[in-house]
């Protein structure tokens, strides 16, 4: 390897997490005030003066080198580390340790339509969105017809973005980005939104972008995604570098690593009530798998603590292999459950129905809520899972997802008969 | 180009970031203008009624607590503090609420946020210079000619922008740790337009009060901008203009030095 273009060195980024009090990161005056007051006092006790806090690393000792052109995969589970590794690289919060070296002009798309307003129309939001983004007017006038040619909105460019269909919108945002010429650019699953036509498109473009000599760092939980687009693969657990090599490799450490995981979960965060400490996914006999069997029922185990609050409940959001909702489990709305109303930790398995999945990766949101309220404590992604081959109804034919026929498989219940009918 | 990422070292490019990211700047203030006139029925004619409406009311009040009139017409005289006020609170107001309402940009984007409070200022002033057509239109109506004395305008408008900026920095970095200013900043601005010569004149500030109330850095500002728009017909004390330009520098800079200090947490509590 030449001189690289990205050098990461002894990287390390800490949170501090409270424990006394609130779990929001912004505080009330009063708080603070009301521990300021009372720390001599505790002092003269003989107590600890100060709130107790625990650090949480989410990214340590992380050291890696990127060569120009080079289109890396970051993976790794909910709370590795990635989406901090990325903002730091795209200057978005500060490392507490370490160093980064840039040797060129950086762009992220951390997410499709930053900065986007809805009342603005087409024609104004890809000049809003395009400087949030670091390009100039210039060159956005310059790009421009490119950019509404790439979304495919003509049409509406003068229509506020309130009326796109979502479709659109994605389209026009992704459109911006896309004609952004950094030298290295960071994507954070921004092709996990759009129809399969259009990520179809986008990953055309970025391969464009790489063969153009750029640098990609690119975080995806589409696994397919990162072996087609990508050649070298970073697999991040608990915020240190576990794997660092081909991407076909990383991505196959990643799936295989569903025992590891168990035995150090990360910190997911709490809600108000409640936190989701771990989950995994059970087999029939009870181990952790990463692999999902259509037609079978999907055992989901969750464990979880609650502060005893009445009419708390636990669901669960599958999403497809493009980051669409597919479907939900609810103890509350389908099976008129709710958490235990006594303080404490809980292990609860949900076993969900037999469904028919295609061939893909798919992943769940796990949340408590408060009965028809509000969420208590979202984890996205909190799972995921591989449907290796879709053989519905023992037929050789492979059901895949990305065929574009959707994601779930609608066999029926017994082979269809055909009767004569007469026709007078 | 390199760039080096290290704890504590963002300070090293932020001044000429915040060069290269000046379009953004009038790309948040163009933004918040146009969203404001399309949400709303009657768009830019906001920005004149309310400094209208607020000078009719403390003409009305004037006359109920029989204020002798002096040899300025009313309205303008009014009219004359109510166009500094104006801008400075509805820049200080949004400008101080601005980090909480782009908060979707700082988690995603790097960009040097004080660009954001900016935008918010230079949005006011957007509004401050449409309200002066209105100030030009009720001059004409009482046949005064500016004078001489109006070339110091800009000075003393770049001084409550100085003000507003420097406030606006430090509430906005405040507002997004203790959400408790969300309350604070209205509650200021109530105050403000009652301690300032607004609704009255310096001359009728009783002698034993003078000093407290000149380190008002608003006393400067709108005896400033009476003097300049009225001419020799208006009394400036050059101890209020010396204090405001004592009160805004220093804010300025105290905001500056706050905001930079904790800005580089603010994309882990917002």
């Amino acid at each position: 390897m030449g001189s690289p273009i990205v050098k990461v060195e002894g990287l390390g980024k800490r949170y501090r997490l409270r424990h006394a009090g609130e779990s929001l990161p912004y505080v009330a005056l009063r708080d603070v005030l009301a521990t300021k007051a009372a720390a001599p006092l505790r002092w003269l006790r003989g107590g600890p003066t100060r709130v107790t806090r625990e650090d949480f690393w989410a990214l340590r000792d992380v050291d890696f080198e990127i060569a120009p052109g080079e289109v890396v995969g970051i993976i790794g589970r909910n709370g590795a580390g990635k989406s901090t590794l990325l903002k730091i690289l795209s200057r978005i919060t500060e490392p507490t340790e370490g160093r980064v070296t840039l040797y060129g002009r950086v762009a992220s798309l951390l997410e499709v339509g930053t900065g986007f307003h809805p009342e603005l129309t087409g024609r104004e939001n890809i000049f809003l969105n395009g400087a949030i983004l670091g390009m100039s007017r210039a060159e956005i006038t310059r790009k421009f017809d490119e950019i509404v040619a790439f979304a495919a909105v003509e049409r509406f460019l003068d229509t506020p973005v309130k009326y796109y269909s979502s479709g659109m919108y994605v389209r026009l945002a992704f459109a911006v980005a896309a004609h952004l010429e950094p030298e290295i650019l960071i994507v954070d699953e921004v092709l996990a939104v759009g129809d399969a036509e259009f990520q179809k498109k986008c990953l055309g473009k970025m391969h464009d972008v790489s063969r153009g000599g750029r640098t990609v760092l690119f975080v995806s939980h589409n696994m397919a995604a990162v072996k087609s687009l990508t050649s070298r693969g970073i697999l991040l657990t608990e915020g240190r570098v576990a794997f660092d090599g081909p991407a076909a490799e990383a991505v196959d450490r990643y799936m295989g690593s569903a025992t590891d995981r168990v035995a150090g979960n990360p910190y997911l965060g709490r809600g108000r009530h409640t936190a989701i400490i771990s989950s995994r996914l059970l087999d029939a006999a009870g181990a952790a798998v990463h692999r999902y069997n259509p037609g079978t029922p999907l055992r989901i185990a969750i464990v979880l603590e609650t502060d005893g609050f009445p009419g708390l409940s636990l669901e669960a959001l599958l999403r497809d292999p493009a980051h669409v909702k597919l479907g939900l489990a609810s103890i509350h709305q389908f099976h008129g459950l709710t958490l235990p109303e006594r303080a404490g930790r809980y292990r609860v398995v949900l076993e969900l129905a037999e469904m028919w999945l295609a061939a893909g990766s798919y992943s769940l949101d796990l949340t408590t809520s408060v009965v028809n309220s509000s969420w208590d404590h979202y984890v996205e992604h909190a799972l995921e899972f591989e449907v290796a081959s879709a053989n519905v109804g023992g037929q050789p034919w492979d059901f895949q997802h990305n065929l574009g026929y959707g994601s779930l498989a609608l066999p029926c219940v017994r082979p269809p008969q055909f009767l004569i009918e007469p026709n007078d | 180009m390199k760039l080096v990422i290290e704890a504590g070292l963002s300070a090293d490019h932020y001044w000429r970031d915040m060069w290269r990211y000046r379009e953004l700047m009038y790309f948040l203030a163009w933004r918040d203008l146009a969203v404001r006139y399309k949400q709303t029925a009657i768009g830019v004619t906001w920005a004149l009624i309310r400094p209208a409406v607020t000078m009719l009311v403390f003409v009305a009040f004037r006359r109920l607590v029989d204020v002798p009139p002096g040899d300025v017409p009313e309205p303008l005289l009014v009219f004359a503090a109510v166009l500094p006020w104006q801008f400075f609170s509805s820049a200080l107001a949004e400008s101080s609420a601005s980090l909480i309402g782009n908060a979707g940009l700082i988690s995603k984007v790097y960009f040097p946020r004080l660009l954001i409070p900016t935008a918010a200022v230079v949005t006011a002033f957007a509004d401050f210079l449409v309200t002066l057509g209105l100030l030009a239109l009720l001059m004409l109506w009482y046949g005064i000619a500016p004078g001489w004395a109006a070339l110091t305008l800009p000075f003393f408008a770049a001084l409550a922008a100085c003000l507003a900026l420097g406030l606006g920095f430090l509430l906005a970095a405040l507002n997004v740790k203790y959400r408790d200013f969300r309350y604070i900043v209205p509650f200021l601005i109530q105050v403000g337009l009652f301690v300032s010569p607004i609704a009255f004149t310096t001359e009728r500030m009783p002698e034993r009060w003078q000093t407290a109330y000149m380190l008002n850095p608003l006393v400067g500002i709108i005896d400033g901008f009476r003097w300049s728009i009225l001419g020799g017909r208006f009394q400036l004390e050059p101890q209020a203009v010396w204090s405001s330009v004592a009160v805004a520098t220093s804010s300025l800079l105290l905001g500056v030095w706050y905001f930079r200090r904790v800005e580089r947490g603010f994309a882990d509590v917002i």
